[in-house]
């Protein structure tokens, strides 16, 4: 049965994970994010479900332990924040490399450094650019509402497993904190499927499985690039989705994501009250990238503003995809600030109508 | 006699475990990881328990623990062995779980992962391999590394005031609530061998009781690091590593 609730977006998404029918939660605190785990020890999943949590020493352990749940093939989670993150980057790229499964929570505030414990969206190139070392993707989900916050959990996790692939969902300090109106999916049983490649226990007459991201050999190491690479290249086929509003008669187009979306997305109901025909894409995957919706929209309008809460990083994904066809500018607040409608408005008559 | 009439089932009085494959080892001759491994092979193969054990490999000389072992096994990044083994543990409570250690990767750069494992009594196993030296890079000074000894990075030898003291993280993980059963062992000697494989296969059967974290270290030797011959190594092992390195059980289940 579906269940309506009133819920902040970091304790609806734990609520999502343990629906989900995640085995096991692996976190360090940290603002503003430290409702999950909160929530999931107050909660205690292992009495509902079976589903283990555990608070690791650091941000470092806790990624490492959902390395060797997702190499068993369990659905395994972990959830932080900005500097947090940066350190679970380490085990994202063994993750990566070994193609486990796993899904990634970062509530995004403000950098660099300590920063600020405010919201931002100044993580975008690290979540979709790999982020760690070597040539590797995160699946990249970014909710604007915490109903999306939930529903992504629960993406996230078919996701992963069906690409064995990590997937970060990209939320921040607004969507985190803030309470909402929230539909919860029903509860899902967890798994109890045995996957081949996954460290259970050598079975008789079998190869002992081995999760490793380790290949010595230069030949062998082309090899498993090359099967991550044609695996990115399937996510870019099948995997991108996005929302636009006021596309059809646009002559000028707005691009943001998550929390900043909706911000933009009042800007848009102004200016279409001023008469000015504007639209609005808003990427769900930051990777995969929308970049066919974009390309083809350049085609369309007369000019493109992103609008971040960085320093300007989406707006590079945006050049790249509209490739000259028409003006692209960004207009952005960091640092924790957040963009007004009357300012993000006022960026568009300048910089692009006015352009 | 022809040597048909050696290789005869009544003459095979010692053979090699299942739990190890026929791999090549890339081990340095006369180096203590290829002992290590079989005696933890021929504890798992007298325990029964091949097809319900995990074992997690770390970076260092063993990285390459998994192709030698005949057991499902994960590749740990440097250090974070014990914390793939606690994800490991949590999800799959039923099964035994170890880990294998180098010095660098288990006291240098995974100190945090394995004082917290050991503090939280994770049931698994951590095999720590203590050989006071970096091996696999080359030679570089470890946490281990004896004072006054040469390494890579210790060139005129270890001095303390500026490089800091060996740390004994098994003595410091036995102060530990968390640990049930710490020993110090080595493989050097056939005496030696068997004493570390029965501490091995008792911690093993500890992990059944769910008591703690079990944590045996292996003092060995690196000729190729320490630049000696293995025979020369053992001696100096003997002579130098044991004396700061004392052999034998340091916590052991109260009775």
């Amino acid at each position: 049965m579906k269940e309506l609730r009133l819920m902040k977006g970091n304790e609806a998404l734990a609520e999502a994970a343990i629906r989900a029918g995640a085995d096991a939660y692996f976190g360090y605190p940290i603002t503003p994010q430290s409702e999950v785990i909160e929530y999931l020890m107050r909660e205690n999943p292992a009495d509902r479900t079976g589903m283990q949590v555990l608070q690791a020493e650091s941000e470092i352990a806790a990624i490492n332990m959902v390395y060797g749940a997702a190499g068993c093939g369990k659905r395994a989670m972990t959830s932080s924040s900005s500097p947090g993150i940066s350190l679970k980057m380490e085990g994202l790229s063994y993750i990566a490399g070994a193609e486990l499964p796993c899904v990634v929570v970062n509530v995004v505030r403000a950098g660099p450094g300590l920063g600020t414990i405010q919201p931002s969206q100044s993580d975008y190139f690290q979540a979709v650019k790999g982020g760690g070392h070597g040539d590797y993707k995160l699946i990249v989900l970014a909710p604007a509402t915490v109903q999306e916050s939930v529903d992504y959990v629960k993406l996230a996790f078919d996701l992963a497993f069906k690409y064995r692939n990590p997937v970060m969902i990209l939320s921040d300090g607004i969507i985190g904190q803030m309470m909402e109106k929230v539909e919860l999916f029903e509860q899902m049983p967890r798994s109890n499927k045995e996957y081949e490649w996954a460290t259970l226990g050598k079975k008789p007459g079998k190869n002992s499985v081995i999760v490793t991201s380790l290949q010595l050999q230069s030949e062998e190491q082309e090899k498993v690039n090359l099967r991550l690479q044609a695996k990115y290249r399937e996510v870019e086929k099948n995997e991108v989705r996005f929302e636009t509003y006021g596309c059809e008669d646009a002559e000028y187009l707005f691009a943001a994501f998550g929390s900043c979306a909706r911000i933009t997305r009042k800007a848009l109901d102004m200016a279409r009250a001023k008469g000015i025909k504007v639209g609005i894409i808003r990427p769900q995957t930051l990777y995969p990238f929308p970049v066919d919706e974009i390309s083809r929209l350049a085609g369309q309008v007369k000019g493109i503003l992103t609008v971040e809460m960085n320093a300007g990083q989406m707006v590079e994904d945006v050049k790249l995809a509209v490739n000259g066809k028409t003006p692209v500018e960004f207009y952005g607040r960091f640092g924790g600030m957040i963009p007004t409608p009357d300012e993000i408005l006022e960026a568009l008559e300048q910089k692009i109508i006015g352009g | 006699m022809a040597e048909s009439n050696i290789i005869s089932p009544e003459n095979l009085v010692y053979e090699k475990t299942s739990v190890m494959t026929d791999r090549v080892m890339h081990y340095c001759p006369g180096c203590g990881h290829g002992t290590a491994h079989r005696m933890l092979a021929e504890a798992i193969d007298e325990l029964g328990i091949q097809g319900d054990i995990i074992g997690v490999a770390p970076v260092g000389c063993s990285v390459l623990a998994y192709y030698y072992f005949d057991v499902d096994m994960q590749e740990a990044a440097h250090g974070r062995a014990p914390a793939v083994a606690t994800g490991i543990k949590r999800v799959l409570p039923d099964k035994y779980v170890f880990t294998y250690q180098g010095d660098g990767d288990l006291a240098a750069i995974g100190t945090a992962e394995t004082i917290h494992a050991c503090n939280r009594g994770e049931n698994i196993l951590i095999v720590f391999i203590n050989n006071g030296i970096y091996g696999m890079t080359g030679g570089q000074m470890a946490p281990t590394t004896l004072p006054g000894m040469k390494s890579s990075t210790s060139p005129r030898g270890r001095d303390v005031s500026t490089m800091g003291n060996p740390l004994k993280i098994t003595e410091l993980v036995a102060e530990l609530t968390g640990t049930y059963f710490v020993t110090r062992q080595s493989v050097h000697a056939p005496a030696n061998a068997r004493k570390a494989k029965r501490a091995m296969k008792k911690a093993l059967e500890y992990q059944k009781l769910n008591k703690g974290t079990c944590f045996v270290e292996i003092v060995s030797n690196c000729p190729s690091g320490w630049k000696m011959t293995p025979a020369q190594s053992n001696k100096w092992m003997e002579e130098n590593m044991f004396p700061f390195y004392p052999l034998g059980d340091i916590k052991v289940p109260e009775q």
